[in-house]
């Protein structure tokens, strides 16, 4: 492989432009196929027993009434998914987390399926599985859970990163540190210091699609498993290992995918379908309700976050610190860390140290959400940021553009920063006219910037050349939002043929080589290097092709906007020839033609955004609507501008609903109160208004397009951006997220009695 | 327990089906007849997503049982398009992407299809309030109105 993945400026003639998606007349004819659109001979349907309680020792379980009604055709526990996992505890967490083994450790976790003929059967034969619990102290709450005498959710748990391993196990189970310089000094050295604590509450992706598969497992050892997912390569590894298939026999194909934003990223149902179709010896479609898929996938951290920032009088800040602790559910995470990382990488910064903690609480196990980790650090920090640019009398931009991190800037996590986005975003925010606009009484702006890392990963693509010059392009990506047509573009674009000619699919696993998942912003990323590779690939074969039919050596053929020519007054007399020419020929010139490429794509530039948010807050209620936003985000290269807007607005309307609505409300009783979309209330059309974008493009000097990840980003800001608008709306400065009526009158209620 | 016989009309055609008491019609549609194209988002009448028009009135299909679909008229995506023409609803959804995953379309295009039947020149506030009942997690709704608005214009000019 020599493929040179460095961006090399050029005039794009596709890429950039906005075409109709290859996927879009199925989506709007209602026949594009979705994880519970597909069935099978044969399929019965798969129901999940789920734990009432947040945290319960299963005692026993009694299914033999269950396997006598009529109709059921397979009872599975624990007892019917072995523990394969040899030692590998992360799988073992899967493994515990698709089935209670020995204990429930959240309300919903799953102890026990069945599948029968109908759903009606499914449901009845659910009650007549008798679970006897030993129900145990639980714990909910992220701060509550770091507590000493807190219930201990694992007792094997002892906390890693610190010094010297702990005498007593704890429900904290990992510290971890980020940044350089010395804090010490640098609040030493600052006229200004303001320090708050901040809490953010758990949020659910929201996607519409309940996760749904389809499970066969056949007497052979071989397996068919259709889902929904972001990552089928993924799912089938995990699968394989947890069921103990070997992972070539079974087959995942990816069904069209109905939102994910992270959520889609593990495997809980899967296992569990697979399980049942073994032992049922039939096929097993498996859905979620959508009250399963509150209590019992995977939404984000609730978490609590201190920050302390001290600035000189003339805004340069000396030192900035932050203690993170996030929960992680029943099960260890990384999150906190990828707060600690993120927290403060949007400024450039001497002293700077973060500090995070990973809490297990009775909760469903934390899954990514869209830049994970990233928008509570950006909330708790971005309002420190703001406040303390008004305690020195500086406007928030600019406090902001004189300590943006630049090309050159030493992250806060570690690594040093190339051509970067965050002060061109600031640049464009001062000069946009929504700043200037005016606000009404009970009317607020605020501003805030995010960063997100982006990633690139394993990625594999073929690209087919048909007989009459069309273009098969099979990708491992997941398409969630349109990556089929950019990807179709950078094809188009590096063939030097028109977008119509190429038809993007995304290809099952036992038709392409691994990829991994589309998360990380990586998909168009990722694809499109992966699919410019190729493409080069079968740029050499053409050019050989038309050596051959021309007679001439292939040093003297050249390719220009899709044809091979040969260069030189000698061949003169020699026309171009197309594509599709080539093509015509490949039978009798060596056969077929096509470009394969296998990468990992290195390279992710990091992305930046700066939102721009107006609120307006009812002082007798407490409601908040946002009545204009902006978003500003660098894209590198906007592939298919039109959908790089879509994910800017998406991100920014998840955000919004995150900001002002949205959370997890548990009982004292550790049961979750609002899982259903009635009472966790997502933003409806009505709550919003038309978001505004504006793409930048900064060259990611890593990709030959210089595309960067865009997908994530957008959701990084608005948390920040709204506290400060509903701060400088109400003038009490909001600490707690969601700010839904009930906290923005109690905070106001406490600023009146001082 | 015993099913019922139920006789109906769907996107024109007359189809006759047997369904459990206990049955929606989402699920009649989805599960009997193969009309997969309305969605279960949520089975609670929250998200919209399998939104149907039942007599000229719109529903979400979770909350209809199938035996009430007796003697009714029923339009679904599936009869959205005329033939090969799509409805100027689902080409502008297409020309301003106002999909991404695409799950919640088929219940956005059929509620803005009876939104536009009862008010050809909504407002942007119009069209906000009238899709409220329909959840998209993707877009933000920014070119789902936009591409309402662009199929109104069309729709008038036809």
């Amino acid at each position: 492989m020599n493929f040179d993945p460095r961006y090399s400026g050029r005039n794009f003639s596709s890429v950039g432009t906005r075409p109709i998606r290859p996927d879009g007349i199925d989506k709007v004819t209602g026949r594009a196929r979705y994880g519970a659109d597909f069935n099978m001979a044969g399929q019965l349907v798969g129901r999940v027993l789920r734990s009432p309680h947040a945290h319960a020792l299963i005692k026993s379980i009694d299914t033999s009434k269950a396997e006598k009604l009529a109709g059921v055709k397979a009872v599975i526990t624990a007892k019917d998914l072995p523990d394969l996992t040899d030692g590998d505890a992360a799988m073992y967490d899967i493994l515990d987390n698709s089935m209670a083994r020995k204990k429930a450790l959240y309300d919903g976790h799953a102890v026990a399926a069945v599948a029968a003929i109908d759903a009606r059967t499914a449901r009845q034969a659910l009650k007549l599985i008798e679970v006897d619990y030993e129900v145990l102290p639980h714990v909910t709450d992220v701060d509550e859970a770091a507590q000493h005498h807190a219930p201990l959710i694992n007792d094997q748990v002892f906390t890693e990163g610190l010094e010297e391993k702990p005498a007593k196990p704890s429900n904290v189970t990992k510290r971890t540190q980020f940044g350089h310089g010395d804090v010490h000094k640098g609040f030493a050295q600052a006229d200004f210091v303001i320090e708050r604590s901040f809490k953010t509450e758990q949020t659910h992706q929201g996607y519409i699609e309940p996760h749904a598969c389809v499970a066969s497992v056949n007497p052979d050892g071989t397996a068919d498993l259709w889902v929904c997912t972001q990552g089928h390569f993924v799912y089938r590894q995990h699968c394989a290992q947890l069921l103990g298939l070997e992972a070539s026999k079974l087959r995942v194909t990816s069904s069209e995918i109905g939102g994910g934003f992270g959520g889609k990223t593990h495997v809980w149902a899967e296992p569990v379908a697979l399980a049942l179709s073994r032992k049922a010896g039939r096929p097993v479609k498996l859905v979620m309700t959508r009250d399963e898929v509150f209590r019992a996938s995977g939404p984000t951290s609730a978490t609590s976050i201190d920050v302390k920032i001290g600035a000189k009088k003339d805004g340069t800040i000396t030192a900035a610190e932050a203690t993170l602790r996030y929960s992680c559910g029943p099960y260890p995470g990384s999150w906190a860390e990828i707060g600690a990382m993120t927290a403060f990488a949007c400024y450039k910064l001497e002293n700077v140290k973060t500090v995070g903690y990973e809490v297990l609480v009775n909760r469903p196990k934390t899954a990514a959400y869209r830049a994970p980790s990233a928008p509570m650090a950006a909330f708790a920090v971005e309002s420190v940021v703001d406040e303390l640019a008004k305690e020195l009398g500086m406007d928030a931009v600019e406090f902001r553009i004189k300590n943006a991190a630049q090309e050159g800037t030493r992250s806060s996590y570690g690594p040093v920063y190339g051509p970067i986005g965050i002060g061109p975003t600031l640049e464009a925010v001062k000069s946009h006219p929504h700043m200037k606009a005016p606000l009404k009484a009970n009317q607020g702006r605020g501003m805030a910037c995010g960063f997100w890392f982006n990633f690139g990963g394993q990625t594999c693509t073929d690209l087919n050349i048909g007989m009459d010059g069309t273009v098969s392009l099979a990708v491992g990506t997941v398409d969630v939002g349109g990556s089929r047509a950019s990807l179709s573009l950078v094809a188009a674009e590096e063939l030097g043929i028109d977008y119509s000619q190429v038809k993007a699919v995304v290809a099952d696993t036992s038709s392409l080589g691994y990829n991994d998942m589309t998360d990380g912003s990586r998909g168009t990323f990722s694809s499109s290097m992966a699919t410019i590779s190729a493409a080069r690939n079968a740029i050499k074969i053409l050019k050989d092709r038309a050596a051959q039919m021309w007679d001439i050596p292939v040093e003297d053929v050249t390719w220009e906007k899709g044809h091979a020519i040969a260069k030189g007054e000698k061949y003169g007399n020699l026309s171009p020839l197309s594509l599709k020419d080539i093509a015509a020929a490949s039978g009798k010139t060596g056969g077929p033609i096509a470009g394969h490429s296998e990468l990992v794509a290195d390279g992710a530039g990091v992305s930046f955004a700066t939102h721009i948010c107006d609120v307006e807050v009812d002082p007798e209620t407490g409601s908040t609507r946002v009545i204009r936003y902006t978003v500003v985000q660098d894209a590198g290269k906007a592939v298919h501008p039109t959908y790089v807007e879509g994910q800017y607005q998406g991100g920014a309307a998840q955000g919004i609903g995150w900001a002002l609505n949205e959370e997890y409300i548990y009982g004292k009783d550790g049961r979750l109160q609002n899982p259903g979309f009635l009472d966790y209330r997502i933003p409806v059309c009505s709550d919003l208004p038309m978001i505004d974008t504006q793409i930048l493009e900064i060259p990611n000097p890593n990709h030959p397009y210089g595309v960067r990840g865009v997908g994530e980003t957008s959701i990084v800001p608005p948390l920040a951006a709204i506290a400060n608008a509903v701060s400088n709306a109400v003038g009490v400065r909001m600490t707690h997220i969601p700010m839904s009526p009930p906290r923005i009158l109690a905070a106001l209620d406490a600023e009146r009695e001082g | 327990m015993a099913g019922v016989a139920v006789s109906t009309t769907i996107n024109g055609d007359a189809v006759e089906y047997l369904c459990q008491p206990d049955e929606t019609l989402l699920d009649v549609l989805r599960d009997r007849l193969g009309l997969t194209g309305a969605k279960e988002g949520c089975g609670t009448g929250d998200c919209g997503a399998c939104s149907v028009i039942v007599d000229g009135r719109l529903v979400c299909s979770c909350l209809v049982l199938g035996a009430e679909a007796e003697g009714r008229k029923v339009e679904t995506i599936e009869g959205m398009a005329h033939g090969d023409q799509l409805h100027p609803l689902q080409q502008k959804f297409l020309e301003h992407a106002a999909l991404q995953c695409g799950i919640c379309t088929p219940g956005f295009l059929i509620a803005a299809k009876d939104l536009l039947e009862k008010n050809p020149s909504p407002t942007e506030e119009e069209i906000r309030f009238g899709l409220a009942g329909n959840l998209c997690r993707c877009t933000g709704y920014d070119k789902i109105v936009r591409a309402v608005q662009d199929a109104a214009n069309v729709m008038k000019g036809a």
